[in-house]
Protein backbone atom coordinates (compact mmCIF):
# COMPACT_ATOMS: atom_id res chain seq x y z
CA UNK A 1 0.00 0.00 0.00
CA UNK A 2 2.62 2.20 0.73
CA UNK A 3 4.56 1.21 -2.33
CA UNK A 4 2.10 2.13 -4.18
CA UNK A 5 1.61 5.52 -2.59
CA UNK A 6 5.48 6.05 -3.09
CA UNK A 7 4.72 4.81 -6.75
CA UNK A 8 1.88 7.37 -7.33
CA UNK A 9 3.91 10.24 -6.03
CA UNK A 10 7.22 9.86 -7.80
CA UNK A 11 5.40 9.02 -11.10
CA UNK A 12 3.42 12.38 -10.49
CA UNK A 13 6.00 14.95 -10.07
CA UNK A 14 7.70 12.88 -13.12
CA UNK A 15 4.36 14.13 -14.98
CA UNK A 16 4.85 17.52 -13.41
CA UNK A 17 8.50 17.49 -14.44
CA UNK A 18 7.76 16.36 -18.32
CA UNK A 19 5.24 18.30 -19.46
CA UNK A 20 6.67 21.31 -17.76
CA UNK A 21 5.79 24.23 -20.19
CA UNK A 22 2.02 23.35 -19.45
CA UNK A 23 2.51 22.67 -15.47
CA UNK A 24 3.80 26.22 -15.32
CA UNK A 25 1.22 27.56 -17.45
CA UNK A 26 -1.24 26.43 -15.05
CA UNK A 27 0.38 26.51 -12.09
CA UNK A 28 0.95 30.84 -12.92
CA UNK A 29 -3.52 30.45 -13.33
CA UNK A 30 -3.18 29.36 -10.13
CA UNK A 31 -1.32 31.82 -8.69
CA UNK A 32 -3.02 34.29 -10.09
CA UNK A 33 -6.10 33.60 -9.09
CA UNK A 34 -5.13 32.73 -5.36
CA UNK A 35 -2.90 36.20 -5.46
CA UNK A 36 -6.33 37.89 -6.07
CA UNK A 37 -8.18 36.60 -3.90
CA UNK A 38 -5.04 37.14 -1.08
CA UNK A 39 -5.62 40.74 -2.43
CA UNK A 40 -8.63 40.90 -1.99
CA UNK A 41 -8.79 39.16 1.41
CA UNK A 42 -6.40 41.25 2.99
CA UNK A 43 -8.15 44.51 1.79
CA UNK A 44 -11.60 43.11 3.46
CA UNK A 45 -10.46 41.64 6.36
CA UNK A 46 -8.72 44.85 6.75
CA UNK A 47 -11.61 47.04 6.17
CA UNK A 48 -14.02 45.22 8.47
CA UNK A 49 -11.53 45.38 10.78
CA UNK A 50 -11.55 49.23 10.79
CA UNK A 51 -15.10 49.71 10.53
CA UNK A 52 -15.24 47.27 14.16
CA UNK A 53 -13.09 49.66 15.02
CA UNK A 54 -15.03 52.78 14.14
CA UNK A 55 -18.06 51.32 15.17
CA UNK A 56 -17.08 51.43 18.53
CA UNK A 57 -16.10 54.95 17.94
CA UNK A 58 -19.30 56.59 16.26
CA UNK A 59 -22.83 56.52 17.44
CA UNK A 60 -25.84 57.51 17.46
CA UNK A 61 -26.76 61.04 19.59
CA UNK A 62 -30.51 61.08 20.79
CA UNK A 63 -31.36 64.66 22.14
CA UNK A 64 -34.55 65.33 24.18
CA UNK A 65 -37.03 67.79 24.92
CA UNK A 66 -36.14 69.92 28.06
CA UNK A 67 -39.42 69.67 29.67
CA UNK A 68 -38.31 65.65 30.33
CA UNK A 69 -36.55 64.31 33.46
CA UNK A 70 -33.41 62.99 34.02
CA UNK A 71 -35.76 59.67 35.20
CA UNK A 72 -37.17 59.64 32.20
CA UNK A 73 -34.20 59.90 30.21
CA UNK A 74 -32.85 57.21 31.64
CA UNK A 75 -36.16 54.84 31.26
CA UNK A 76 -35.70 55.62 27.62
CA UNK A 77 -32.04 54.81 27.32
CA UNK A 78 -32.48 51.45 29.36
CA UNK A 79 -35.46 50.78 26.17
CA UNK A 80 -33.17 51.41 23.93
CA UNK A 81 -30.26 49.64 25.53
CA UNK A 82 -32.47 46.24 25.24
CA UNK A 83 -32.94 46.73 21.62
CA UNK A 84 -30.45 43.59 19.64
CA UNK A 85 -28.56 45.80 17.27
CA UNK A 86 -26.95 47.81 19.67
CA UNK A 87 -23.73 47.40 22.02
CA UNK A 88 -24.20 50.05 24.67
CA UNK A 89 -25.58 53.12 25.40
CA UNK A 90 -23.93 56.21 27.52
CA UNK A 91 -25.88 58.80 28.91
CA UNK A 92 -24.82 62.40 29.10
CA UNK A 93 -26.54 64.86 31.03
CA UNK A 94 -26.88 68.94 30.53
CA UNK A 95 -24.11 69.31 33.28
CA UNK A 96 -21.93 66.80 32.22
CA UNK A 97 -21.75 68.23 28.73
CA UNK A 98 -20.97 71.62 30.01
CA UNK A 99 -18.14 70.18 32.02
CA UNK A 100 -16.93 68.20 29.22
CA UNK A 101 -17.00 71.07 26.83
CA UNK A 102 -15.16 73.49 29.38
CA UNK A 103 -12.59 70.70 29.62
CA UNK A 104 -12.05 70.30 25.99
CA UNK A 105 -12.17 74.24 25.02
CA UNK A 106 -10.54 75.81 28.34
CA UNK A 107 -8.56 73.18 29.71
CA UNK A 108 -6.54 75.48 31.53
CA UNK A 109 -9.66 76.54 33.14
CA UNK A 110 -10.56 80.40 32.69
CA UNK A 111 -12.32 80.63 35.33
CA UNK A 112 -13.42 84.26 34.64
CA UNK A 113 -15.71 84.35 32.09
CA UNK A 114 -16.96 80.62 32.69
CA UNK A 115 -17.65 80.49 36.03
CA UNK A 116 -20.14 82.91 35.78
CA UNK A 117 -22.52 80.74 33.32
CA UNK A 118 -21.96 77.27 35.29
CA UNK A 119 -25.75 78.39 37.28
CA UNK A 120 -26.94 79.21 34.23
CA UNK A 121 -25.70 76.38 31.87
CA UNK A 122 -25.72 77.78 28.32
CA UNK A 123 -26.05 74.01 27.00
CA UNK A 124 -29.22 72.92 29.30
CA UNK A 125 -31.27 71.23 26.55
CA UNK A 126 -27.84 69.24 25.60
CA UNK A 127 -28.81 65.74 28.03
CA UNK A 128 -28.29 63.29 25.30
CA UNK A 129 -28.04 59.68 25.10
CA UNK A 130 -25.01 57.95 23.03
CA UNK A 131 -25.87 54.78 21.32
CA UNK A 132 -23.03 52.37 20.08
CA UNK A 133 -24.25 50.18 17.25
CA UNK A 134 -23.11 46.08 17.75
CA UNK A 135 -24.06 46.19 13.68
CA UNK A 136 -23.96 49.21 11.56
CA UNK A 137 -26.03 48.35 8.73
CA UNK A 138 -29.24 48.41 10.97
CA UNK A 139 -28.77 52.03 11.69
CA UNK A 140 -31.64 53.69 9.68
CA UNK A 141 -34.05 51.03 11.67
CA UNK A 142 -32.87 52.12 14.99
CA UNK A 143 -33.04 55.85 13.95
CA UNK A 144 -36.71 55.65 13.07
CA UNK A 145 -37.45 53.65 16.18
CA UNK A 146 -35.85 56.55 18.47
CA UNK A 147 -37.64 59.37 16.30
CA UNK A 148 -40.76 57.52 17.15
CA UNK A 149 -40.35 57.95 20.98
CA UNK A 150 -42.28 60.60 22.86
CA UNK A 151 -39.75 63.24 24.16
CA UNK A 152 -37.28 63.02 22.11
CA UNK A 153 -36.38 66.18 19.46
CA UNK A 154 -32.98 65.14 17.80
CA UNK A 155 -31.33 61.81 16.65
CA UNK A 156 -27.90 62.26 14.78
CA UNK A 157 -26.71 60.14 13.30
CA UNK A 158 -23.92 59.27 10.05
CA UNK A 159 -26.01 57.24 8.30
CA UNK A 160 -24.46 58.04 4.98
CA UNK A 161 -21.32 56.90 6.16
CA UNK A 162 -22.59 54.04 7.40
CA UNK A 163 -24.39 52.78 4.48
CA UNK A 164 -21.38 53.46 2.41
CA UNK A 165 -19.46 51.33 4.27
CA UNK A 166 -21.37 48.50 4.00
CA UNK A 167 -22.08 49.37 0.49
CA UNK A 168 -18.29 49.58 -0.24
CA UNK A 169 -17.27 46.32 0.96
CA UNK A 170 -20.08 44.46 0.71
CA UNK A 171 -19.31 45.17 -3.27
CA UNK A 172 -15.47 44.45 -2.94
CA UNK A 173 -17.05 41.23 -1.78
CA UNK A 174 -18.81 40.05 -4.57
CA UNK A 175 -16.10 41.73 -7.60
CA UNK A 176 -13.31 39.59 -5.63
CA UNK A 177 -15.76 36.44 -5.68
CA UNK A 178 -16.46 37.43 -9.17
CA UNK A 179 -13.17 37.49 -10.45
CA UNK A 180 -11.50 34.73 -8.09
CA UNK A 181 -14.48 32.33 -9.76
CA UNK A 182 -13.46 32.89 -13.49
CA UNK A 183 -9.72 32.20 -12.81
CA UNK A 184 -10.55 28.82 -10.49
CA UNK A 185 -12.78 27.49 -13.78
CA UNK A 186 -9.80 28.86 -15.87
CA UNK A 187 -7.09 27.59 -13.60
CA UNK A 188 -9.48 24.04 -13.39
CA UNK A 189 -9.42 24.06 -17.13
CA UNK A 190 -5.52 24.58 -17.87
CA UNK A 191 -5.13 21.60 -15.20
CA UNK A 192 -7.08 19.43 -17.16
CA UNK A 193 -5.11 20.25 -19.97
CA UNK A 194 -2.03 19.86 -18.42
CA UNK A 195 -3.10 16.13 -16.97
CA UNK A 196 -5.05 15.35 -20.65
CA UNK A 197 -1.35 15.66 -22.40
CA UNK A 198 -0.17 13.33 -19.48
CA UNK A 199 -2.25 11.31 -20.45
CA UNK A 200 -1.67 11.37 -24.08
CA UNK A 201 2.02 10.89 -23.33
CA UNK A 202 1.21 8.08 -21.57
CA UNK A 203 -1.21 6.15 -23.54
CA UNK A 204 1.04 3.28 -23.93
CA UNK A 205 1.93 3.33 -20.55
CA UNK A 206 -1.66 3.59 -19.21
CA UNK A 207 -2.73 0.79 -21.98
CA UNK A 208 -0.21 -1.81 -20.58
CA UNK A 209 -1.29 -0.94 -16.86
CA UNK A 210 -4.98 -1.81 -17.73
CA UNK A 211 -3.21 -5.34 -19.46
CA UNK A 212 -1.32 -6.03 -16.30
CA UNK A 213 -4.43 -5.35 -13.93
CA UNK A 214 -3.78 -2.62 -12.61
CA UNK A 215 -6.64 -0.66 -11.01
CA UNK A 216 -8.66 2.52 -11.59
CA UNK A 217 -7.11 4.17 -8.30
CA UNK A 218 -3.03 2.98 -9.84
CA UNK A 219 -3.33 4.72 -13.09
CA UNK A 220 -4.76 7.94 -12.24
CA UNK A 221 -3.20 8.23 -8.92
CA UNK A 222 0.01 9.92 -10.42
CA UNK A 223 -2.07 12.20 -12.20
CA UNK A 224 -4.49 13.31 -9.22
CA UNK A 225 -0.66 13.48 -7.65
CA UNK A 226 0.15 15.49 -10.70
CA UNK A 227 -2.58 17.80 -10.35
CA UNK A 228 -2.16 18.51 -7.09
CA UNK A 229 1.00 18.97 -6.76
CA UNK A 230 0.84 22.00 -9.62
CA UNK A 231 -2.30 23.11 -7.21
CA UNK A 232 -0.36 23.52 -4.09
CA UNK A 233 3.30 25.18 -5.77
CA UNK A 234 0.50 27.62 -7.55
CA UNK A 235 -1.13 28.33 -3.78
CA UNK A 236 2.49 28.46 -1.93
CA UNK A 237 3.93 30.80 -4.21
CA UNK A 238 1.20 33.83 -3.92
CA UNK A 239 1.11 33.17 0.09
CA UNK A 240 4.95 33.78 0.06
CA UNK A 241 4.79 36.84 -2.33
CA UNK A 242 1.52 38.00 -0.15
CA UNK A 243 3.06 37.74 3.13
CA UNK A 244 6.50 39.65 2.21
CA UNK A 245 4.33 42.34 0.10
CA UNK A 246 1.53 42.81 3.48
CA UNK A 247 4.11 43.94 5.90
CA UNK A 248 5.95 46.48 3.53
CA UNK A 249 2.92 47.61 2.10
CA UNK A 250 1.08 49.02 5.46
CA UNK A 251 5.16 50.10 6.02
CA UNK A 252 4.80 52.32 3.23
CA UNK A 253 1.48 53.54 3.93
CA UNK A 254 1.96 54.38 7.61
CA UNK A 255 5.64 55.96 6.59
CA UNK A 256 3.84 58.10 3.65
CA UNK A 257 0.72 59.00 4.74
CA UNK A 258 1.08 59.69 8.07
CA UNK A 259 -1.83 61.65 8.45
CA UNK A 260 -3.96 58.51 8.17
CA UNK A 261 -2.19 57.24 10.85
CA UNK A 262 -5.10 57.90 13.14
CA UNK A 263 -7.81 56.24 10.92
CA UNK A 264 -6.15 53.78 9.45
CA UNK A 265 -5.38 50.24 12.13
CA UNK A 266 -4.30 47.68 10.09
CA UNK A 267 -4.52 44.00 11.35
CA UNK A 268 -1.53 41.80 12.01
CA UNK A 269 0.06 40.02 9.06
CA UNK A 270 0.02 36.59 11.56
CA UNK A 271 -3.63 37.20 12.14
CA UNK A 272 -4.34 37.83 8.32
CA UNK A 273 -2.26 34.72 7.14
CA UNK A 274 -3.36 32.05 10.07
CA UNK A 275 -6.44 32.04 7.92
CA UNK A 276 -4.94 32.61 4.21
CA UNK A 277 -2.99 30.62 4.11
CA UNK A 278 -4.51 27.67 5.26
CA UNK A 279 -7.74 28.77 2.73
CA UNK A 280 -5.10 29.29 -0.35
CA UNK A 281 -3.23 25.58 0.07
CA UNK A 282 -6.39 24.40 0.55
CA UNK A 283 -7.83 25.97 -2.44
CA UNK A 284 -4.95 25.23 -4.82
CA UNK A 285 -4.99 21.32 -3.88
CA UNK A 286 -9.04 21.47 -4.30
CA UNK A 287 -8.52 23.36 -8.14
CA UNK A 288 -5.43 20.72 -8.79
CA UNK A 289 -7.33 17.57 -7.94
CA UNK A 290 -10.72 18.60 -9.64
CA UNK A 291 -8.88 19.27 -12.76
CA UNK A 292 -7.19 16.39 -12.99
CA UNK A 293 -10.53 14.17 -11.55
CA UNK A 294 -12.48 15.69 -13.64
CA UNK A 295 -10.61 14.82 -16.76
CA UNK A 296 -9.79 11.13 -15.77
CA UNK A 297 -12.85 10.53 -15.08
CA UNK A 298 -14.08 11.14 -18.92
CA UNK A 299 -10.33 9.63 -20.18
CA UNK A 300 -9.02 6.75 -18.08
CA UNK A 301 -10.99 3.98 -16.71
CA UNK A 302 -10.18 0.31 -16.61
CA UNK B 1 -10.46 -22.78 -17.85
CA UNK B 2 -11.72 -20.36 -20.42
CA UNK B 3 -15.43 -21.15 -22.06
CA UNK B 4 -16.78 -18.96 -24.60
CA UNK B 5 -21.10 -19.77 -25.31
CA UNK B 6 -22.34 -18.54 -28.29
CA UNK B 7 -20.71 -15.61 -28.52
CA UNK B 8 -21.37 -12.62 -30.57
CA UNK B 9 -20.00 -8.99 -31.19
CA UNK B 10 -21.43 -6.26 -33.20
CA UNK B 11 -19.92 -3.17 -33.21
CA UNK B 12 -21.82 -0.04 -32.62
CA UNK B 13 -20.85 0.87 -36.58
CA UNK B 14 -23.01 -2.42 -37.27
CA UNK B 15 -20.09 -4.24 -37.90
CA UNK B 16 -20.55 -7.86 -37.27
CA UNK B 17 -17.14 -9.70 -35.85
CA UNK B 18 -18.14 -12.44 -34.11
CA UNK B 19 -21.46 -14.92 -34.58
CA UNK B 20 -22.11 -17.29 -32.38
CA UNK B 21 -18.82 -18.17 -31.42
CA UNK B 22 -18.45 -21.22 -29.13
CA UNK B 23 -15.45 -23.05 -27.28
CA UNK B 24 -13.51 -24.65 -24.37
CA UNK B 25 -9.79 -24.65 -23.53
CA UNK B 26 -8.58 -26.56 -20.70
CA UNK B 27 -6.13 -25.82 -18.36
CA UNK B 28 -2.25 -26.73 -19.35
CA UNK B 29 -3.92 -26.62 -23.21
CA UNK B 30 -1.84 -24.93 -25.89
CA UNK B 31 -4.15 -23.61 -28.64
CA UNK B 32 -3.50 -21.45 -31.73
CA UNK B 33 -6.36 -19.21 -32.79
CA UNK B 34 -5.65 -18.75 -36.74
CA UNK B 35 -7.98 -16.43 -39.46
CA UNK B 36 -7.18 -13.82 -41.87
CA UNK B 37 -7.72 -10.46 -40.86
CA UNK B 38 -11.12 -9.29 -40.14
CA UNK B 39 -12.15 -12.84 -39.07
CA UNK B 40 -12.63 -12.05 -35.39
CA UNK B 41 -9.19 -13.08 -33.81
CA UNK B 42 -8.40 -9.61 -32.38
CA UNK B 43 -11.96 -9.51 -31.04
CA UNK B 44 -12.29 -12.37 -29.54
CA UNK B 45 -8.86 -11.40 -27.79
CA UNK B 46 -10.25 -7.82 -26.42
CA UNK B 47 -13.42 -9.68 -25.29
CA UNK B 48 -11.69 -12.11 -22.97
CA UNK B 49 -9.53 -9.28 -21.54
CA UNK B 50 -12.76 -7.80 -21.02
CA UNK B 51 -11.54 -4.90 -23.55
CA UNK B 52 -15.15 -5.18 -24.80
CA UNK B 53 -18.26 -6.63 -23.75
CA UNK B 54 -19.65 -9.23 -25.98
CA UNK B 55 -23.38 -8.84 -27.86
CA UNK B 56 -24.78 -11.65 -26.65
CA UNK B 57 -23.07 -15.21 -25.15
CA UNK B 58 -20.91 -15.76 -22.35
CA UNK B 59 -17.22 -15.85 -21.61
CA UNK B 60 -16.07 -18.09 -19.18
CA UNK B 61 -13.07 -17.82 -17.33
CA UNK B 62 -11.55 -19.80 -14.50
CA UNK B 63 -15.32 -20.86 -14.17
CA UNK B 64 -16.48 -17.18 -13.60
CA UNK B 65 -18.87 -15.48 -16.07
CA UNK B 66 -17.16 -12.33 -16.89
CA UNK B 67 -19.83 -10.82 -18.53
CA UNK B 68 -21.36 -10.31 -14.81
CA UNK B 69 -17.91 -8.68 -13.23
CA UNK B 70 -17.79 -5.51 -11.63
CA UNK B 71 -16.18 -3.25 -12.94
CA UNK B 72 -14.45 -2.54 -10.01
CA UNK B 73 -12.90 -6.68 -10.57
CA UNK B 74 -11.97 -6.30 -13.79
CA UNK B 75 -8.12 -5.69 -12.83
CA UNK B 76 -7.81 -8.50 -10.37
CA UNK B 77 -9.46 -10.76 -13.23
CA UNK B 78 -7.03 -9.07 -15.63
CA UNK B 79 -4.38 -10.32 -13.61
CA UNK B 80 -4.87 -14.06 -13.94
CA UNK B 81 -3.94 -13.14 -17.42
CA UNK B 82 -0.58 -12.72 -19.00
CA UNK B 83 -0.60 -11.08 -22.31
CA UNK B 84 1.44 -10.44 -25.23
CA UNK B 85 1.00 -7.85 -28.14
CA UNK B 86 2.61 -8.27 -31.71
CA UNK B 87 4.29 -4.51 -30.95
CA UNK B 88 5.84 -5.73 -27.54
CA UNK B 89 4.67 -2.82 -26.14
CA UNK B 90 7.77 -1.93 -23.97
CA UNK B 91 7.75 0.93 -22.05
CA UNK B 92 10.62 2.61 -24.30
CA UNK B 93 11.78 5.34 -20.97
CA UNK B 94 12.76 1.89 -18.94
CA UNK B 95 15.05 -0.41 -18.93
CA UNK B 96 14.00 -3.85 -19.38
CA UNK B 97 14.82 -5.21 -15.47
CA UNK B 98 11.99 -1.55 -14.66
CA UNK B 99 9.72 -2.80 -17.74
CA UNK B 100 9.27 -6.30 -15.77
CA UNK B 101 8.99 -4.96 -12.47
CA UNK B 102 6.88 -2.27 -13.35
CA UNK B 103 4.32 -5.50 -13.78
CA UNK B 104 4.68 -6.23 -10.45
CA UNK B 105 4.71 -2.78 -8.94
CA UNK B 106 1.30 -2.29 -10.63
CA UNK B 107 0.11 -5.09 -8.88
CA UNK B 108 1.60 -3.85 -5.66
CA UNK B 109 4.12 -6.84 -5.14
CA UNK B 110 6.82 -5.97 -2.27
CA UNK B 111 10.37 -4.58 -2.93
CA UNK B 112 11.40 -7.69 -1.92
CA UNK B 113 9.89 -9.98 -4.21
CA UNK B 114 9.93 -7.70 -6.59
CA UNK B 115 14.30 -8.19 -6.16
CA UNK B 116 13.90 -12.10 -6.64
CA UNK B 117 11.67 -12.77 -9.19
CA UNK B 118 12.98 -10.01 -12.09
CA UNK B 119 16.15 -12.07 -12.24
CA UNK B 120 14.09 -15.18 -12.60
CA UNK B 121 12.16 -14.28 -15.12
CA UNK B 122 15.13 -12.87 -17.74
CA UNK B 123 16.74 -16.04 -16.63
CA UNK B 124 13.91 -18.09 -17.92
CA UNK B 125 13.65 -15.87 -21.06
CA UNK B 126 17.32 -16.23 -21.43
CA UNK B 127 18.11 -11.96 -20.94
CA UNK B 128 19.87 -12.06 -17.48
CA UNK B 129 22.44 -10.44 -18.92
CA UNK B 130 20.13 -7.68 -21.00
CA UNK B 131 18.47 -5.78 -17.47
CA UNK B 132 20.27 -2.77 -17.74
CA UNK B 133 19.43 -2.16 -21.69
CA UNK B 134 16.71 -0.01 -22.69
CA UNK B 135 14.16 -1.63 -25.60
CA UNK B 136 15.34 0.14 -28.16
CA UNK B 137 18.99 -1.07 -27.69
CA UNK B 138 17.29 -4.75 -28.35
CA UNK B 139 16.77 -7.15 -30.77
CA UNK B 140 13.01 -8.11 -31.81
CA UNK B 141 13.10 -11.10 -30.71
CA UNK B 142 14.87 -9.78 -27.20
CA UNK B 143 12.16 -7.61 -27.26
CA UNK B 144 9.43 -10.17 -27.50
CA UNK B 145 11.51 -12.33 -24.92
CA UNK B 146 11.25 -9.34 -22.52
CA UNK B 147 7.16 -8.30 -22.88
CA UNK B 148 7.08 -12.56 -22.35
CA UNK B 149 8.82 -11.91 -18.94
CA UNK B 150 6.40 -8.75 -17.92
CA UNK B 151 3.39 -11.37 -19.06
CA UNK B 152 4.74 -13.92 -17.13
CA UNK B 153 6.26 -12.37 -13.83
CA UNK B 154 3.32 -12.24 -11.78
CA UNK B 155 2.09 -15.78 -12.68
CA UNK B 156 -0.85 -15.94 -14.42
CA UNK B 157 -2.50 -18.91 -15.19
CA UNK B 158 -3.21 -18.48 -18.61
CA UNK B 159 -0.94 -16.50 -21.34
CA UNK B 160 -2.72 -14.60 -24.01
CA UNK B 161 -0.53 -13.63 -26.72
CA UNK B 162 -1.38 -11.81 -29.69
CA UNK B 163 0.13 -12.20 -33.31
CA UNK B 164 3.55 -12.95 -30.88
CA UNK B 165 5.72 -13.68 -34.04
CA UNK B 166 4.27 -10.93 -36.20
CA UNK B 167 7.23 -8.48 -36.29
CA UNK B 168 10.12 -11.36 -35.88
CA UNK B 169 11.93 -13.12 -38.44
CA UNK B 170 11.95 -16.74 -38.73
CA UNK B 171 14.27 -18.00 -36.60
CA UNK B 172 13.11 -15.39 -33.52
CA UNK B 173 9.82 -16.61 -34.49
CA UNK B 174 10.80 -19.82 -33.57
CA UNK B 175 12.48 -19.45 -30.47
CA UNK B 176 9.66 -17.58 -29.06
CA UNK B 177 7.49 -20.17 -29.98
CA UNK B 178 9.54 -22.49 -28.44
CA UNK B 179 9.49 -20.77 -25.08
CA UNK B 180 5.55 -20.36 -25.13
CA UNK B 181 6.16 -24.35 -25.36
CA UNK B 182 8.15 -24.60 -21.78
CA UNK B 183 6.06 -21.94 -20.68
CA UNK B 184 3.33 -23.93 -21.48
CA UNK B 185 4.65 -27.10 -20.24
CA UNK B 186 5.37 -25.58 -16.72
CA UNK B 187 1.83 -25.96 -16.66
CA UNK B 188 -0.16 -22.46 -18.10
CA UNK B 189 -2.41 -22.47 -20.79
CA UNK B 190 -1.15 -20.36 -23.86
CA UNK B 191 -3.84 -18.85 -26.44
CA UNK B 192 -1.94 -17.91 -29.52
CA UNK B 193 -3.33 -15.60 -32.34
CA UNK B 194 -1.51 -15.80 -35.16
CA UNK B 195 -1.67 -16.30 -38.81
CA UNK B 196 1.42 -17.51 -39.40
CA UNK B 197 0.85 -20.78 -41.06
CA UNK B 198 4.45 -22.11 -40.84
CA UNK B 199 4.53 -22.28 -37.34
CA UNK B 200 1.02 -23.49 -36.41
CA UNK B 201 2.14 -26.26 -38.94
CA UNK B 202 5.05 -27.24 -37.24
CA UNK B 203 3.83 -27.30 -33.40
CA UNK B 204 1.04 -29.54 -34.02
CA UNK B 205 -1.53 -28.15 -31.38
CA UNK B 206 -4.53 -27.56 -31.14
CA UNK B 207 -5.67 -25.23 -33.87
CA UNK B 208 -9.24 -23.28 -33.77
CA UNK B 209 -9.79 -21.89 -37.13
CA UNK B 210 -12.04 -18.39 -37.67
CA UNK B 211 -13.83 -16.71 -40.33
CA UNK B 212 -16.10 -14.23 -40.81
CA UNK B 213 -16.65 -14.50 -37.30
CA UNK B 214 -17.30 -18.86 -36.94
CA UNK B 215 -15.50 -20.99 -35.90
CA UNK B 216 -14.75 -23.36 -39.35
CA UNK B 217 -12.46 -25.71 -37.91
CA UNK B 218 -10.92 -26.80 -34.40
CA UNK B 219 -8.85 -29.74 -34.39
CA UNK B 220 -5.44 -31.04 -33.40
CA UNK B 221 -2.34 -31.07 -35.65
CA UNK B 222 -1.43 -28.49 -38.25
CA UNK B 223 -3.76 -26.60 -40.92
CA UNK B 224 -5.08 -29.09 -43.23
CA UNK B 225 -7.76 -26.82 -45.18
CA UNK B 226 -4.82 -23.93 -46.27
CA UNK B 227 -5.57 -21.43 -48.34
Amino acid sequence: MIGRMFFAIRQGFRNVGRNHLFSLASIGTITACLFIFGIFYCIVTNFNYMIDRAQTNVGVTVFFDTSMSEEEILQIEDEIAQRPEVESTKYTSADQAWKDFKQQYFPDGDEGILAGLDNDNPLYDCANITVYLADTSRQSDLISYIEGIDGVTEVNGSQIMADSVTNFSRLIGYVSLGIILILALVAIFLISNTVMIGITVRKDEIAIMKYIGATDIFVRGPFIIEGMTIGLIGSVIPVIILRVLYTRVIDFILTHFTILRNILTFMDAGDVFRILAPVSLAAGLGIGFLGSYLTLRKHVRV
Amino acid sequence: MIVLDNVCKTYSTGVSALNGVSLRIRKGEFVFIVGSSGSGKTTLFKLLLKELEPTSGRIYINNKNIGRLRRRKVPKMRRGIGVVFQDFRLLKDRNIYENIAFAQRVVGKPAKVIKESVPQMLALVGLADKAEAFPKELSGGEQQRASLARALVNNPPILLADEPTGNLDPDNAWEIMKLLEDINKRGTTVVVVTHNQDIVEKMQKRVIRLDKGHIVSDEKGGVTNDR
